[in-house]
């Protein structure tokens, strides 16, 4: 379910800010949020924010409800990136959001009734603030990934290509191959794509996250043609709409420097991602090459930790330690289902060993769960 | 940053009263007596804290509360020193929870906001609400399906920890049945006990593997002479001759492990038997409420003995009709699980109902999830279920359809000590 993941990531973004709060407080006294947090005033037809010109760093939102509806409250930079976000807003009812705001120019809104644009605002954030980056340890963990990135995007793009000219083409069986292949490369690093929330249902949407008057397109359209008609004479247009979202994805994802936050909460995703869509072979259900994913996503997630280790072995050495148990065994515990070059189908294993493989990613998502906390103190 | 806890500190501070009021009363039996005192204690679902210390684990002559949540776990470590470490952490937390706190030591709400909350939150603001976390150690655990020794205490497996025969129309799952450990949480509030199993399953992640659980409501059997008799979902009084706190004699000569009987570590344990049974309720319905009666051998208003008037009097399995026939029927329940029928063994029971929903075909997935504590199975359930199973005519309305064997050791006696110290100590 690919919207609720980029949601989760947008509020890991949040709580990640919150973390930094004291430290960019104390050493940027002329913040906007020096002064306590700024005032939201929603109703059902405004959306009044105390100020609309802060300086950089972590600002404090209070957005108080006094309308009838619930309501949502959200920073946005351009595109509609959502820099933080507050949902679920009783009437009657106050909530704070904490965002990092580096400058820059964003848009404030409300959702009354939780639907549609919002009522939107200009905010205009100017100046400077250390990041969470200026430790050396975490700055070259953003570095060290971003190269991971540009690597796999490399390898999406020209995998993509491959793919799609294959649909083209009418060669089922070629496709079929090809399909688990290319999408190794954008399961690496998923977390990095869901960033760019509209573009990653397109590409990845399954059948039951689109909504209505949208589009069923991306892998899983093509992977529904390949294998349960075998007919992909009309999937032309489609191959070449995935190709161009993917070439956007691939620019947009090098062009963006993650936090490390967003690594540490990236590695986790990802086995949440096996956890509740791979083990159980919703994901690939027309192929069952889930376990190509699972292998994909269980080697982003490890990609992400490695870049953040110097920095974990500094804190908490004993995480690294119980991290790199727990990778091995689930490594060995898949390896077992190898098949030549790739993976045996999901269809192929029994309920015993999914059961032993989710047994092995509950053990290590618990350890990757608190990587976050250590990254961000 | 205690301070700043939420409503389920404030709660505990409320129980702490009641717990403060019974402890004298309770210590050594690990039993709460209602305390009059405590307006909550005093109605029918109290709220306040069982304690967890004491020489028999909590959950077994506790009062039967109103609502269960058991699981089943099997253990993948292959590390025995993790699997203490669990039993430890397992045993801070249980103390914890069954005080009313959250599971871990900075909470719901208390944590980094970067990191997941150290417990799962849905019990904020509940109060304790009697709830008693009792641990068994599984045949398995001593030595595996292989026969394997993977945690060096094979020698340490009880006589009694035998497993249990086959019984006759046994429809047993096998990934329903078994566990080479097992946690027992009652509770009067749903919540409370399903949290408590969701975080110590949450603990153990890596080291356990959830292998089978069930929830239960409805209490059927009473474990206190204060208690009512409760209800089966045959609509019938279930427990009435079982087993009470009060029959002190009788619970050291039936229900808690003797020093001498076995291990050591055994001492002031029981042993308990799990049966899910599946009751065909349709079918139940169906049947004359005479031949409900006959099936019993108890009336189903009153819970009397047929031919008797009392709940509580004593069956008369010599009684006959004008017919000539016995009163209370040769094959029917009371008269198979009597005592005089099996060698005086009496059990423990504090089984609840179950509903899991619907089968598919129409028919409630429902029945009692059976729960048996005991001295010693191989001269308690095991005669008991062999002659029901054979004899019962009961049996056409139940399945058996998970079966388990836990050893329950003694209670946790305070702060130094943990669940399966003794075992692997």
């Amino acid at each position: 379910m690919r919207t609720a993941r980029f949601f989760a990531l947008a509020a890991a973004g949040v709580l990640a800010t919150t973390g930094v709060a004291a430290c960019s407080d104390s050493e940027k006294g002329d913040s906007a949020t020096a002064g306590g947090p700024i005032v939201v005033k929603a109703s059902d037809t405004a959306c009044d924010v105390g100020t609309t010109d802060l300086g950089a760093g972590t600002a404090t939102f209070k957005i108080t409800n006094s309308g009838a509806k619930v309501t949502e409250f959200y920073v946005y930079a351009s595109g509609d990136r959502v820099m933080g976000e507050v949902e679920n807003i009783a009437p009657g009812l106050s909530r704070e959001l904490h965002v990092e705001l580096p400058a820059g120019t964003y848009e404030t809104a409300c959702k009354p009734g939780m639907s549609g644009k919002g009522i939107r605002g200009a905010l205009k954030v100017s100046g400077s603030a250390q990041p969470l980056t200026a430790d050396a340890a975490l700055a070259g963990a953003t570095d060290n990934y971003q190269r991971y990135v540009k690597s796999q995007t490399g390898a999406l793009l020209e995998k993509t290509e491959e793919f799609v000219a294959a649909v083209k083409a009418g060669d089922v069986a070629k496709a079929k191959t090809l399909f688990p292949v290319a999408r190794t490369y954008w399961e690496r690093i998923e977390p990095v794509a869901e960033i760019f929330g509209d573009l990653d249902p397109k590409i990845d949407g399954r059948e039951e996250v689109i909504e209505e008057g949208m589009e069923f397109t991306g892998f899983h359209r093509i992977e529904k043609d390949l294998w349960q008609s075998g007919d992909i004479s009309k999937d032309g247009p489609i191959a070449d709409r995935l190709l161009a979202d993917v070439k956007e994805i691939v620019a947009k994802a090098n062009a963006e420097k993650l936090s490390p936050l967003q690594l540490a909460n990236g590695a986790k995703e990802l086995l949440d991602e096996v956890a509740s869509g791979k083990i159980t072979g919703e994901e690939d259900r027309y192929s069952h090459t889930d376990l190509w994913d699972f292998a994909a996503n269980l080697e982003g997630s490890k990609a992400a930790v490695s870049a953040l280790r110097p920095a974990l072995e500094q804190r908490s050495p004993e995480l690294v330690t119980q991290l790199d148990t727990e990778f091995t065994n689930v490594e060995a515990l898949l390896g077992k289902h190898r098949d030549g070059d790739g993976w045996k189908l999901h269809t192929a294993l029994s309920k015993a060993e999914l059961k032993e493989l989710s047994d092995g990613i509950n053990a290590l998502a618990e350890p990757i769960s608190k990587v976050a906390a250590v990254v961000a103190r | 940053m205690s301070g700043s806890r939420l409503s389920r500190r404030r709660a505990i501070t409320l129980a702490g009263v009641g717990v403060a009021g019974v402890a004298g009363v309770a210590a050594g039996a690990g039993a709460l007596i209602s305390d009059s005192r405590d307006p909550a204690a005093a109605s029918d679902h109290p709220a306040g804290a069982v304690p967890f210390h004491g020489e028999h684990q909590a959950g077994i002559v506790t009062p039967a509360q109103d609502r269960l949540h058991f699981v089943a776990f099997d253990v993948i470590t292959k590390d025995r020193a993790r699997l203490v470490e669990l039993l430890q952490e397992w045993t801070a937390a249980a103390v914890r929870m069954t005080a009313g706190r959250d599971a871990g030591v900075l909470g719901a709400v208390g944590g980094m906001p970067e990191a997941p909350p150290d417990d799962t939150g849905e019990a904020l603001g509940l109060p304790p609400s009697q709830l008693t976390l009792t641990i068994g150690f599984g045949p398995t655990l001593f030595r595996d399906a292989d026969g394997r020794d993977r945690f060096g205490i094979a020698d340490r497996r009880p006589a009694a920890l035998a497993e249990l025969p086959k019984f006759p129309g046994d429809a047993l799952q096998p990934q329903l049945s078994g566990g080479d450990l097992c946690v027992q949480a009652c509770a009067n509030d749903p919540q409370v006990a399903v949290h408590a199993i969701r975080n110590l399953a949450r603990l153990g992640m890596g080291v356990v593997s959830v292998r089978w659980s069930q929830l239960g409501f409805g209490r059927t059997s009473s474990t206190s002479r204060d208690q009512a008799t409760a209800r089966n979902l045959f609509g019938f009084k279930d427990g009435t001759a079982n087993l009470k706190a009060e029959d002190t004699d009788l619970l050291r000569e039936q229900l808690w492990v003797q020093p001498g009987d076995g291990p050591d570590w055994m001492a002031g344990g029981s042993y308990l038997v799990t049966r899910k049974i599946r009751m065909l309720v349709e079918t139940w319905d169906r049947t004359s409420l005479a031949e409900q009666e006959e099936i019993v051998g108890r009336t189903k208003g009153s819970g009397a003995p047929l031919g008797r008037t009392d709940e509580f009097d004593e069956p008369d399995f010599a009684a006959r009709g004008d017919d000539g026939q016995p009163v209370i029927a040769e094959h029917a329940h009371v008269t198979l699980a009597h005592p005089s029928r099996n060698a005086g063994a009496h059990l423990l029971r504090r089984g609840y109902n179950f509903v899991d929903g619907s089968d598919g075909l129409g028919r409630l997935d429902a029945g009692l999830f059976f729960i048996a504590y005991q001295r010693d199975p191989r001269r308690q359930f095991v005669p008991i279920q062999t002659q029901l199973a054979r004899h019962d005519v009961m049996n056409e309305y139940l399945r058996h359809v998970s079966s388990g064997l836990f050893a329950c050791p003694p209670g946790v006696r305070d702060g130094g000590d943990h669940w399966g110290r003794a075992l692997f100590g």
